[in-house]
Formats: C-alpha cells, sequence, structure tokens
C-alpha cells in the first residue's frame, strides 16, 4: 500500500450536510415524480401523496441519521444518488400500476411492495451500519460466505422451493414468498473473493512466465479462476441465466486484475469467457435466439420467441425523444416486464433521452465513487470489497441497459434500486451499506501515530513505514 | 493496486459513455425512423387518442374527431362521405390515404409550424389537439359533381374534375364508385380489416379515386392539346383551312381512319373551327401526323403530361405522352388514341391552361393549415407550373371551342346567358375496352371562373361522339353552372 502515503496528506471531512442537502433533492425527485404521476395518469394531485411522501422521508432521514451516528466520515454522495433512484423508481412503478390496472392486469401493486421492500431494504442498511464497525472484521468470514454464496447459487435447482420463471431458474419460493437468492449471492462472493485474493494475491502475481510481452499465471493457479469459470457455465447452462452468468465471471476477472495487477489474468479470463460463450451460443438455443434478436430486432418482431418486447421498447423509447412524451402519455404496457428488466423503456418513453442519461449519469457517479473508495481505502481487503461492489453495479448497468437500448444481446437483470423485484432491492441497499462503511474508513483521518510529546518525536529517529 | 482500479476506472467510463452514446443514438438519431416503422403502434393509438383536427369546406367540417367512449378517446366521423371520399381519403388504424395522410402531421398535430401550440399545450398541461385543414373544394360544385355521377345510369364508373383556371385550385374532385371512410375509421379493427380487404378486392375499385388514378385514352378531348400544338407552331389560326373528307390513311400503313359519324365533316377543305365543332378525325390525325412527335410531346409535357403536378394527394398516376411513339402512333396521339394516356385531372388542366390565356397553374387541393385556435399556420400560394400556349394561341382556341358548344357536338353544355367553351370525347379504340365519355369544358368564357373534365365508364355509352356528349355534358354543366352563380 506505497500508495495511501501519498494521499494521507489530505483529510477528508465529514461532509454530512452536503450529503443532506443532496438527499433533499433526491426526495425533490421521488415525491416529485410520485406527484407528477398522479397529474400525468389521473390528472389529480395523489391522495396518498403526504402519506407516501412521509414515508420515504422518513427511511431517507433514517438512514442519513444512521450515517451521522455510525459512520460520520462516509462519502456523502452515495446515499443521495442511491435515494433518488429509488424513489424515481418507486415513481415509475406507481405510474405502470395505474396503468396496468386499467388494462386489466393481475398484478397491479409493485409500487406498494416495491416500498416494502425498500423500507426492508433501510433497515438491512441501518442493521449493516451499526454491526459491522469494520469491514475487515468480514475477512474472518471468506470461506463461510463464500460458500453460502454458492449454496444459494444452488437453491433454485432444488425440488420443491425451486422453481422456474420465464424460462430463468433463478427463483425460491419459502413460505409464499419469491426470492433471488443469485441477488444475495453475488454480495457474498464479493466478500469471499476480496478474502480469498488478499490472501492470495501474491503467488497469484508473482509466479508464472512471460509469453509474449504477457505475464501468463501458472498452471496451479488456474484452480480458482477454473472453478469461477465452471460455476458461471453452470449458472449459464442450469439456470438458463446468461446475464447472472456474465455478471459473476465478470466480478471475479475484475477482482483478481486489480488483486494482481496483472493483466495476463485478463487474457485468460477473456479467453475463457469467449470459449464460453462460443460453446453456449452452439449448444444453448437460448443464447442463438439472444443473438439473433439483438443484431436482427426488426426480423424477429412478430416470431415466437421473439424480440417483439426488445422492438417495442425501441419504439417506445424511440418515440420518447428528448424530452419524453411526460408520465401518463406514453404506453408501457406495450413493453412486457415494463416493471423489472424494462423499466428503462418506459423512463425513456415517457421522461426521455434526457432521464435516460440522467439516470446513467446516477449509475456512472455511484460507480465512481465506490471505485475512488477503493482507491483512498487503506486496506487490501476494503480495497477489494469496494472494487468488487463498483464492478457488481457497473456490470449490471450496463448488461441491463445495454440489453434494452439494443447495444448488446438482451440477458435478464434487473435494474439496481429502479426494477421492482425485493431481492435485488435489498440486496443492493447492503451493497450501499458496505461501500458506506469501506469509505467511512477510508476517510476517517489517520490515526496519530507520532508520539505526543513533541520534544520526544525530535529525538525519534524510527519512521513509520507500514500503517497497520 | 491503485493502478488496476484506475485501469477499472476507466473501463467503467467506456461501458457508460458507450451507454450514453447508444441511448443519443436510438433516442434522437433513429427516433424518426422507428416511429415511421409501420409496426409502431404507438404513433397511431396517440393520434387515434388525440382530437384530431377537422378537415373543412367552407364552413362545413366534412371530416372531424368526436369524442368517443371506447379505449380510444376520438372517433373520426365523415359529414358526407360518399362524395368526398376520394379527397379526404380515410383515417383506419392500419392506413391512412388522401387528404387525411398527406396532411397527417398537421391533423395530428406533430407538424412543426404547430410547435407554439403544442408548447403551450404542454405548459398548460392541456390535451393536445390537431390544426386544421381548410380545402379548396367549392360545396355547391362538389355537390353538383357529385349527384351528377350519382345520376348516371347502370354501373356507370366515372369521376368529376373542377379547377379554377387562374389559380389552380380544385373546386370539385368526385368519382365513383367509391366508399364510406366511417366505416373504416371504425374503432371495431376486425370489421375494419375485413371491409378493407373486400374493399381492396372489389373488381370496380371503390378505393381508387378516378379523378386522379385512373388514366384512359383522353379520346376527341386531345384533340384541344393536338389543335394548341398546330397554332403554337404558326401556321394555323381558328380560320386556317385544313384538309376535313372521309378517311386518313396512316403513314407506312394501309389502315385508313374514318370519322366518328362515317361523315365527310363539311367538306375537303374546312375551317379549323369547323373541324372542332364537328371534331374532325381526318383533320387531327393529318395535324399530328405533320408536326411530328417532338411538337406534340413538347405541347402536351407543357400541358402537364408525364408528371404528377397534384401535391396534396397520394394515388396519382402519371398522365402520358411517350416520346418513342412511330409515325403512326403519332397520328393516332392526334385523336387522342394510341399509347397517350390522361387522367381526368390532366384533362381539366388542359382546359383550365387554355381558359387561363396558356398560363399552367400547379392545381391543390389544400388552401390552408389552421391552429386549432383557428389562426391561419399556412395558405397555398397558386403557382405557375408552365406556359403551355401564347394567350393568342389561347383566345383561338377559345373561340372554337365556344363554336363547339354553340354548334358543334358540345352542345349539352350550353348555359343560358353564359359563353361555354368545351369539347366532348368518347373512346372508339377497341371493342373489348368498356367504353367511356369524356367531356372538357371551362366558363365563362371571356372571364373564366371554372374548367371541368368529366371521365364516364358506362356500359351504356353508346361508342356516338354526340351520346358521350350528352353523358358528361349535362354534369360539366351543373357543375359549372354551381360556380358561376351561386
Amino acid at each position: 500500500m506505497s500508495q495511501t502515503g501519498t494521499l494521507m496528506g489530505f483529510v477528508h471531512r465529514r461532509r454530512r450536510g452536503a450529503e443532506l442537502f443532496l438527499l433533499v433533492l433526491a426526495l425533490v425527485v421521488g415525491i416529485g415524480a410520485y406527484a407528477a404521476v398522479g397529474l400525468g395518469v389521473e390528472g389529480v394531485v395523489p391522495a396518498d401523496l403526504v402519506g407516501y411522501g412521509g414515508w420515504l422521508t422518513a427511511l431517507i432521514v433514517a438512514a442519513h441519521v444512521t450515517v451521522r451516528l455510525v459512520a460520520p466520515y462516509a462519502d456523502p454522495v452515495l446515499l443521495p444518488l442511491v435515494a433518488a433512484l429509488n424513489g424515481l423508481g418507486l415513481a415509475i412503478l406507481r405510474r405502470l400500476d395505474l396503468t396496468y390496472e386499467a388494462n386489466g392486469f393481475d398484478q397491479h401493486t409493485f409500487a406498494r411492495q416495491q416500498l416494502t421492500w425498500m423500507t426492508l431494504g433501510v433497515i438491512l442498511f441501518v442493521a449493516t451500519l451499526f454491526l459491522l464497525r469494520d469491514h475487515r472484521s468480514l475477512q474472518r468470514l471468506t470461506y463461510t460466505s463464500g460458500l453460502a454464496g454458492i449454496v444459494l447459487l444452488v437453491l433454485p435447482f432444488l425440488p420443491v422451493i425451486g422453481s422456474a420463471k420465464n424460462g430463468a431458474k433463478i427463483w425460491i419460493y419459502v413460505a409464499g414468498f419469491s426470492f433471488q437468492p443469485g441477488e444475495v449471492a453475488k454480495v457474498l462472493l464479493v466478500i469471499a473473493f476480496a478474502g480469498y485474493l488478499v490472501l492470495h494475491r501474491d503467488a497469484l502475481a508473482l509466479a508464472g512466465r512471460r509469453v509474449l510481452f504477457v505475464d501468463l499465471p501458472r498452471g496451479r493457479d488456474l484452480g480458482p479462476i477454473l472453478a469461477m469459470f465452471g460455476i458461471s457455465m453452470m449458472i449459464l447452462v442450469a439456470q438458463n441465466d446468461l446475464g447472472s452468468s456474465l455478471l459473476f465471471f465478470g466480478l471475479f476477472l475484475v477482482m483478481l486484475y486489480v488483486a494482481t495487477e496483472r493483466a495476463g489474468w485478463l487474457v485468460v479470463g477473456g479467453l475463457l469467457f469467449t470459449g464460453g460463450a462460443l460453446a453456449a451460443y452452439t449448444f444453448v438455443g437460448n443464447v442463438q435466439n439472444r443473438f439473433n434478436f439483438w443484431l436482427h430486432p426488426f426480423e424477429y418482431y412478430e416470431a415466437s420467441p421473439g424480440s417483439g418486447q426488445l422492438v417495442e421498447a425501441l419504439f417506445g423509447m424511440g418515440w420518447g425523444g428528448l424530452i419524453g412524451r411526460g408520465l401518463g402519455n406514453g404506453f408501457p404496457e406495450r413493453v412486457p416486464f415494463a416493471y423489472s428488466d424494462f423499466i428503462l423503456s418506459t423512463i425513456g418513453e415517457e421522461l426521455g433521452l434526457t432521464a435516460v442519461m440522467a439516470i446513467v449519469l446516477c449509475y456512472g457517479l455511484i460507480v465512481e465513487r465506490a471505485l475512488r473508495i477503493a482507491l483512498i481505502s487503506r486496506d487490501g481487503f476494503g480495497k477489494l470489497m469496494a472494487v468488487g461492489l463498483a464492478a457488481i453495479i457497473a456490470l449490471q448497468v450496463f448488461v441491463v441497459i445495454g440489453g434494452v437500448t439494443g447495444l448488446i444481446p438482451l440477458t435478464g437483470l434487473t435494474t439496481p434500486f429502479l426494477s421492482y423485484g425485493g431481492s435485488s432491492l435489498v440486496a443492493n441497499w447492503v451493497v450501499v451499506a458496505l461501500l458506506l462503511r469501506i469509505s467511512d474508513q477510508a476517510r476517517r483521518p489517520a490515526p496519530r501515530l507520532d508520539p505526543v510529546d513533541d520534544s520526544v518525536a525530535d529525538s525519534e529517529s524510527t519512521q513509520v513505514v507500514k500503517l497497520r | 493496486m491503485n493502478k488496476p482500479i484506475r485501469v477499472v476506472s476507466v473501463f467503467c467510463l467506456v461501458l457508460f459513455l458507450a451507454l450514453l452514446v447508444n441511448a443519443t443514438y436510438l433516442m434522437y438519431v433513429r427516433a424518426d425512423d422507428l416511429s415511421d416503422d409501420p409496426r409502431n403502434r404507438r404513433v397511431i393509438t396517440a393520434t387515434y387518442s388525440r382530437e384530431r383536427g377537422a378537415i373543412l369546406v367552407g364552413k362545413e367540417a366534412i371530416a372531424r374527431s368526436v369524442p368517443s367512449d371506447d379505449r380510444y378517446k376520438f372517433q373520426r366521423t365523415y359529414s358526407e362521405p360518399f362524395k368526398y371520399a376520394p379527397v379526404t381519403g380515410y383515417f383506419a388504424f392500419f392506413s391512412q390515404t388522401g387528404v387525411e395522410r398527406s396532411q397527417n402531421s398537421v391533423l395530428a398535430g406533430d407538424d412543426s409550424r404547430l410547435f407554439v401550440t403544442r408548447l403551450v399545450d404542454m405548459l398548460s398541461n392541456g390535451d393536445p389537439k390537431g390544426g386544421n385543414v381548410q380545402l379548396t373544394l367549392d360545396a355547391a360544385a362538389q355537390d353538383a359533381a357529385w349527384a351528377g355521377l350519382e345520376n348516371l345510369p347502370g354501373d356507370a364508373q366515372g369521376a368529376v374534375v373542377a379547377l379554377e383556371p387562374t389559380t389552380g385550385r380544385v373546386l370539385a374532385m368526385a368519382s365513383t364508385p367509391t366508399f364510406d371512410p366511417n366505416n373504416l375509421a371504425s374503432h371495431d379493427f376486425g370489421a375494419v380489416a375485413d371491409l378493407s380487404e373486400q374493399l381492396n378486392a372489389d373488381p370496380r375499385q371503390p378505393l381508387v379515386n378516378r379523378a386522379i388514378g385512373t388514366t384512359l385514352p383522353p379520346g376527341s378531348t386531345f384533340k384541344l392539346v393536338t389543335a394548341a400544338a398546330a397554332i403554337e407552331s404558326g401556321n394555323y389560326d381558328a380560320d386556317s383551312m385544313v384538309p376535313g373528307g372521309f378517311r386518313y390513311k396512316l403513314p407506312q400503313s394501309s389502315t385508313t381512319i374514318g370519322n366518328h359519324d362515317g361523315g365527310d365533316c363539311g367538306g375537303r377543305r374546312i375551317t379549323m373551327t369547323q373541324a372542332m365543332e364537328v371534331s374532325c378525325n381526318v383533320t387531327f390525325l393529318t395535324l399530328a401526323n405533320e408536326l411530328g412527335t417532338e411538337a406534340m410531346a413538347d405541347q402536351a409535357e407543357a400541358f402537364g403530361f408525364n408528371d404528377t403536378s397534384l401535391e396534396d394527394l397520394g394515388g396519382q398516376a402519371e398522365s402520358l405522352y411517350p416520346r418513342d411513339m412511330d409515325a403512326p402512333q403519332t397520328a393516332m396521339s392526334g385523336i387522342g388514341q394510341s399509347n397517350v394516356t390522361a387522367t381526368p385531372l390532366q384533362m381539366a388542366m388542359v382546359a383550365a391552361a387554355i381558359a387561363n390565356d396558356g398560363d399552367v397553374m400547379r392545381p391543390y387541393v389544400v388552401d390552408e393549415v389552421r391552429a386549432p385556435n383557428l389562426s391561419v399556420l399556412d395558405r397555398t400560394d397558386p403557382q405557375s407550373i408552365s406556359k403551355a400556349m401564347s394567350s393568342t394561341t389561347a383566345d383561338e382556341l377559345t373561340k372554337m371551342l365556344v363554336a363547339t358548344v354553340e354548334t358543334g357536338t358540345a352542345t349539352p353544355a350550353q348555359i343560358p346567358g353564359v359563353e361555354v367553351a368545351g369539347k366532348t370525347g368518347t373512346a372508339q379504340s377497341t371493342a373489348d375496352r368498356p367504353p367511356y365519355a369524356w367531356f372538357v369544358s371551362f366558363a365563362p368564357a371571356d372571364d373564366p371562373k371554372v374548367a371541368v373534365a368529366v371521365l364516364v365508364q358506362s356500359s351504356d355509352t353508346s361508342r356516338d361522339e354526340i351520346a358521350g356528349g350528352l353523358l358528361g355534358g349535362p354534369i360539366a354543366k351543373a357543375v359549372m353552372e354551381a360556380v358561376i352563380d351561386p
């Protein structure tokens, strides 16, 4: 950690006031959007605006107060960004609910449920910050969380509780609740990877041979990467879930690269992934379809399975144009699953390119803040965890938004904080709590290592070369 | 570990930039293409849910949207569906025609000229409304044209076009058989699809606007063009002596062609006026042969052949005067046979050009575009397309045509107290083609206010020139009267 020395000269301020100001802006976005939905769709300000706004405000204030109490040095921008996205997502879900209700759809209480999930998410956020006073204690749980992550990934295959929905086996049903264990697994896997890599990084980094200017790792070190590759492929083939498979493997590769500082791992991983993707393309019909729908969406518009969903989303976003049609003036019900994976198409249709850009920038800022936390973190475990969490958000956002806007083949992933989905929302609130905890540690002024007595200090010749 | 973290940061930056660029490309650059895709239901559903502007004739809205209580907020209705269908077209969920299509952006409220209105609607949170389109049609003339076509005997198919010679305004445009656009604008899409299929399969082609979409050899009415070319050549005027007689032998051929009544047009040498009055085939075959393909084609194109000139309506057919005809074909073209074909609109343009001192005006049906609050956003200015002949030539031709109505074959178009210029035409070509009659005219001859072309296809038509005049003449007369004394 030679770099941290240069950063030591700068002492971070707490900036909790700035966070509060930004949170007020985020609340204006969330509650304002909720009011605009009522005005746009029904022509009146929603009757429950005060109750809803109060609830949202209470949740945000609770989160803010928690940060003030137990993580005073935490990054001041992350929480407002997340609050704005979550609030906007709730308003959009409310807008979809109204349309679904008018069109006689079975499910039209997404916003209400999402608010419940958000409440649970904020409770877990608060609990995480209160209980986890130092993120390094998670390092002790490296193998436990790794095992738990893998168990969670396997759960959907089990009889009785496992269930396939829309072709993807990523759900479990317990006591009437459906749950996507993969969403929690990704957080656990970040902890496991970070713990493992921080211990083994030297071995992974130093041994190996050089081939064509690239340092390739030793064969025996390939074990973990092959294991991760295997898990990803298993998810892809068995669960039929291209998105999660890409996410897990990408996450592992990024963390491996950061830990070892060796681009050779990226080459190996890239080759493995390309090979896997080619194999999947050849042998898994679903993957082939997705590829064709991506390349020629308009030719499969009426086919089944076809690209109708994607094309409707593209039509909708094109129709929205620069500033959108206005909340309530679009036809988001034309896009299946507009409440989950395709929520961005609704936003594009009714709020336009402007809002889409704002949202992408919000995600970009979240990732930027997370990576900044990684940069200034004083310990390797914290760095790796922050990078891992940043990578999860970046990859997930890229895969789902890129898929919905036709940049890359479509894969099923939720848009963090926006899409309807309890597991995803709760897990992402915990991700934010972890990031804030790491940043609190990183931004906190360094402990005074020089002796209090200056006269003695002058006579000391020993210098601190390591911080911990 | 900070160096790879920075690399990862740059990588993430690239990912997010790619998302931003792609979103811009999709939602800004490609937006119009996506909205133009016929499978894009949003665009059409939105226009169905919005108050579409009215199409007006005079002060009456012949097409307007009324509130509807089903899944779409508005229902398009046509107050006089059959009479105006060829012009208004229809506004169905799956396709649109006529003015409904050509003026769609105004009617739907998307036109850039309505930008201010849209902005006000958006700020005041009012429902966006479409603009109105004022047509040039004259209700009385359209009534007369439609009544004339409706009263034709049997299974007659026909079309009437009336133009204001000095401007090119279309005063009447009717076609029969036609259809009821109300049924196609219905929100019962299943019934609409069935009806649409049925209309498309109908051999009588009710969806075709015959006034602009049907081309047939113009027969003797084309003699106006031949006469114009002859006089423009400088060798003839209304009183010049031209060949008459019983028969004409085609060049490079042994075929001979006689006159429609089998007579000799009144002698071997007759005046041009006399030739026009009796519609003498021999004279105009001779003249066309003498003038040659080039001169004839130039004259025809000066009138607007080989092109379409009406920009406000789709479904137009080009009137043709091919430049690659041989000598016998060219001679035949002089009496509007051979490969010459024309739409009723084109023949009305010929009459209107003669009436307007030789100036061919661009025909138009959209007079004004108005905002929902009725303020005028745009007005079509009359535009001259070409000079078909000198005003002297036009005067000579007018004299000949007035004589034709007074004492010649076109007497059915006479209006007491008004000098009318006109000419009949009848199909005499082949037996397998359904017989049809043409009539073109304009009035008053000294100060023309209206030029009319009538086309009637009917199995009841006798192949006699005068009988053809009896079918088309009264319709033309009624339309002219409607315009002259309102």
